[in-house]
C-alpha cells in the first residue's frame, strides 16, 4: 500500500473512532431530518411556502449543515491541533512531506460531508419520500463548488490560527454564519430579503442547491461566487500554512 | 572526510545570534553528545543537521550529504527524535509504527522493533494511554523505525521518572551496538556523562569546549574533596602541613579537607598516626557538573 494510503486508511480509523466527529459529523442532519419528520405539519403541504411540504423546502439547509459541520468544525479543529502537538513537525523529519497529511485529512472529511449528505437525502426519500435533485447536473455543480468554498475556508483558518483554541473558535463563529444564512437555524422565508439575498452568496450556496432541487439551472453569478471563494481560500490557506 | 562534519555554522533568530559559529565532527558508531543550558542553541544547531531549518552560513555535511540540498536522500538515513512531539490521542502503538515504516524505502522490522523496545504487550494501545515513558519509547522507535544511520534524539528524558530513564539510557547504548550513529542532545549531566563518548559543550551559540567526558572533567582540575566528623579535636595544620591539601574548613563538627592527588591517602594516614578516627568519611571528586561550571561560568540547572 502507498503511503498515502496508508494515512488516508488511518485517518479514516481516527475519524471513525472519534464518537464526536462521528456522531455530530456523520449523523446530526438526519437526526434533526427525523425530528423534523415527526411534527406532523411540517410533512404537509404549507401556504406559506406556495404548497410546497417544509421537510422538502429544508432538504438543501440540512445538506448546509451537512457540508459545513465537517468542513468547518471537524477539518480545522484536527489540523491545527496536529500542528499543535507537533504530528506535523514530526512527520518534516521523515521522508514523507507533511502535506500528505493535509490531503490525507481533506480526503476523509470530503468523504464524511459526502456520507454524511447521502445519509439524509436516502432518509428523506425513503422515509419521507422527499424528491431527488431533479436537475442532476446542476446540483452535482452546486454541491461540488460549494463543497469546495467551504473546505477553503476551514483550511484558511487552519492554516491562519495560531491554536487549536484560536482554530476552534474561528471556525465556530463561521460555522455559525454559513448555518445563519443557510437558512439552518430560521427557514429562509422567514429571513428579511436583504438576508436572504446573502445568503445566496454565502458558501456552500444553498440557493443553488434549492434550485436545482426543484429542476432550474442555478444561477452562475452563484456558482461562480462559490468557485472563487473556493480558489481565493484555497491558495490563500497553501500559501500561509504553517508546519509547526 | 568525517561522518558528520558541522563548520562555522551560524544562525540568527531577528537579531539574536542563536549559533554561532559552531564547528565539530561526529565519528560513525560514536554517541555524540551536545550539553547545554536551555536556550544555548543546541537544538537550533541539530535542526540545522537535520534539514528542519536552514543555516545562513557555514557547512553541514551529514554521511556527505548536505541537509539543505539533498534532503530528501539524507531523511531515508535519518532518525529524528523531537522533543516534545506528540500523536494522535486514539492512534494505537502497532498503528503509529506501521504508518511510519511506510514512509521509508528500507524500513525496519516493526514487529522486533516494538519488541526490542519493550512496548510489545502495548500494540494496541493507543497513544493517550501510554505511560510518559511508554510514549517516549514509542517515540525512539518512530525514530528508529526507517534503519536510520544516524538518530538524533532531543531532550530524550525531560520528564521521565528515575527508572524509566535509567531504562531509556540502556535502550540507546543496545541502539549504538547495533551500529547506529546517535546524536543525543541534553541538558543532563548524568545523562551526558553516562552515554557519551565525546561531548561538545555548547553555551550562547559557541562550542566551549569538545572533548570525552573524563577529558572535561580533567580540564577543570584534578581537585578533590574530603569530608569527615573526626573523633578527636587536632590542630588543622597537622593537615595542612600535608603538601597535597590546599585548604581545610570546619564546619560544626565537620571537617572539609580541599587538596590535590593523593589526597586521601594522605590524610587518612596523618589521622591514623595520631588515633584519630574519621567517621562519616567521603571523597568527592570533581565531577562534569563543576566542569561545566569551570568552562561557562554557570550552573547547568538554570
Amino acid at each position: 500500500m502507498s503511503s498515502l494510503m496508508k494515512l488516508v486508511q488511518t485517518e479514516t480509523r481516527l475519524f471513525v473512532r472519534d464518537p464526536t466527529s462521528l456522531i455530530v459529523g456523520l449523523v446530526l442532519p438526519t437526526l434533526i431530518l427525523v425530528g423534523l419528520g415527526a411534527v406532523p405539519m411540517l410533512r404537509e403541504p404549507s401556504p406559506d411556502m406556495d404548497g410546497i411540504r417544509f421537510i422538502d423546502y429544508f432538504m438543501p439547509s440540512l445538506i448546509v449543515m451537512s457540508v459545513g459541520v465537517v468542513g468547518l468544525t471537524n477539518l480545522p479543529s484536527i489540523m491545527a491541533t496536529y500542528r499543535e502537538r507537533g504530528i506535523l513537525r514530526r512527520m518534516r523529519t521523515t521522508p514523507m512531506h507533511p502535506g500528505n497529511l493535509l490531503l490525507a485529512q481533506l480526503t476523509v472529511n470530503l468523504g464524511a460531508a459526502l456520507a454524511a449528505t447521502v445519509l439524509v437525502v436516502a432518509t428523506g426519500r425513503i422515509v419521507y419520500g422527499v424528491p431527488l435533485p431533479e436537475h442532476a447536473l446542476g446540483f452535482t455543480a452546486a454541491f461540488i463548488l460549494g463543497i469546495a468554498a467551504v473546505f477553503s475556508i476551514g483550511m484558511l483558518v487552519a492554516a491562519l490560527a495560531p491554536t487549536t483554541r484560536a482554530a476552534t473558535g474561528i471556525a465556530s463563529m463561521l460555522f455559525m454564519a454559513v448555518m445563519f444564512f443557510g437558512g439552518v437555524y430560521l427557514p429562509r422565508f422567514m429571513l428579511p430579503d436583504a438576508i436572504a439575498r446573502i445568503g445566496e452568496y454565502v458558501p456552500p450556496g444553498v440557493q443553488t442547491l434549492l434550485d436545482s432541487w426543484n429542476g432550474e439551472a442555478p444561477a452562475a453569478a452563484q456558482l461562480l461566487a462559490m468557485g472563487a471563494t473556493a480558489v481565493v481560500a484555497g491558495v490563500l490557506a497553501a500559501r500561509m500554512f504553517k508546519w509547526e | 572526510m568525517a561522518f558528520i562534519e558541522v563548520e562555522d555554522l551560524v544562525k540568527h533568530y531577528g537579531s539574536e545570534r542563536a549559533v554561532d559559529g559552531v564547528s565539530f565532527t561526529v565519528d560513525e558508531g560514536e554517541i555524540f553528545g551536545i550539553l547545554g543550558p536551555n536556550g544555548a542553541g543546541k537544538t537550533t544547531t541539530v535542526e540545522c543537521l537535520e534539514g528542519l531549518r536552514t543555516r545562513d552560513s557555514g557547512r553541514v555535511s551529514v554521511t556527505g550529504l548536505d541537509p539543505e540540498r539533498d534532503g530528501a536522500e539524507l531523511k531515508q538515513v535519518l532518525g529524528i527524535q523531537l522533543q516534545e512531539s506528540r500523536l494522535p490521542d486514539r492512534l494505537r502503538v502497532g498503528e503509529a509504527l506501521d504508518l511510519y515504516a511506510s514512509f521509508y524505502k528500507r524500513p525496519a522490522d516493526t514487529d522486533r522493533l516494538i519488541e526490542s523496545l519493550g512496548l510489545g504487550g502495548k500494540r494496541k494501545t493507543p497513544f493517550a494511554k501510554l505511560s510518559g515513558g511508554q510514549q517516549q519509547r514509542l517515540s525512539i522507535a518512530l525514530a528508529l523505525v526507517g534503519n536510520p544511520r544516524i538518530a538524533v534524539l532531543d531532550e530524550l528524558t525531560t520528564g521521565l521518572d528515575p527508572q524509566a530513564r535509567r531504562d531509556t539510557w540502556d535502550l540507546i547504548e543496545q541502539v549504538r551496538d547495533s551500529g547506529v550513529t546517535i546524536i543525543l542532545v541534553t541538558h543532563f549531566m548524568d545523562e551526558a556523562e553516562r552515554l557519551c563518548d565525546r561531548l561538545a559543550v555548547i553555551d550562547s551559540g559557541k562550542v566551549v569546549a569538545l572533548d570525552t567526558p573524563a577529558g572535561l572533567t580533567a580540564r577543570a582540575g584534578d581537585e578533590q574533596r574530603v569530608r569527615f566528623r573526626p573523633s578527636a579535636p587536632f590542630a588543622d595544620a597537622l593537615l595542612l602541613d600535608l603538601p597535597e591539601v590546599a585548604e581545610v574548613t570546619r564546619t560544626g563538627p565537620q571537617m572539609v579537607v580541599t587538596g590535590r592527588g593523593n589526597l586521601l591517602q594522605a590524610v587518612t594516614s596523618v589521622l591514623a598516626r595520631n588515633h584519630i578516627v574519621a567517621a562519616d568519611l567521603r571523597v568527592e571528586q570533581v565531577s562534569l557538573e563543576d566542569a561545566f561550571v569551570a568552562l561557562t561560568g554557570k550552573p547547568l540547572d538554570n
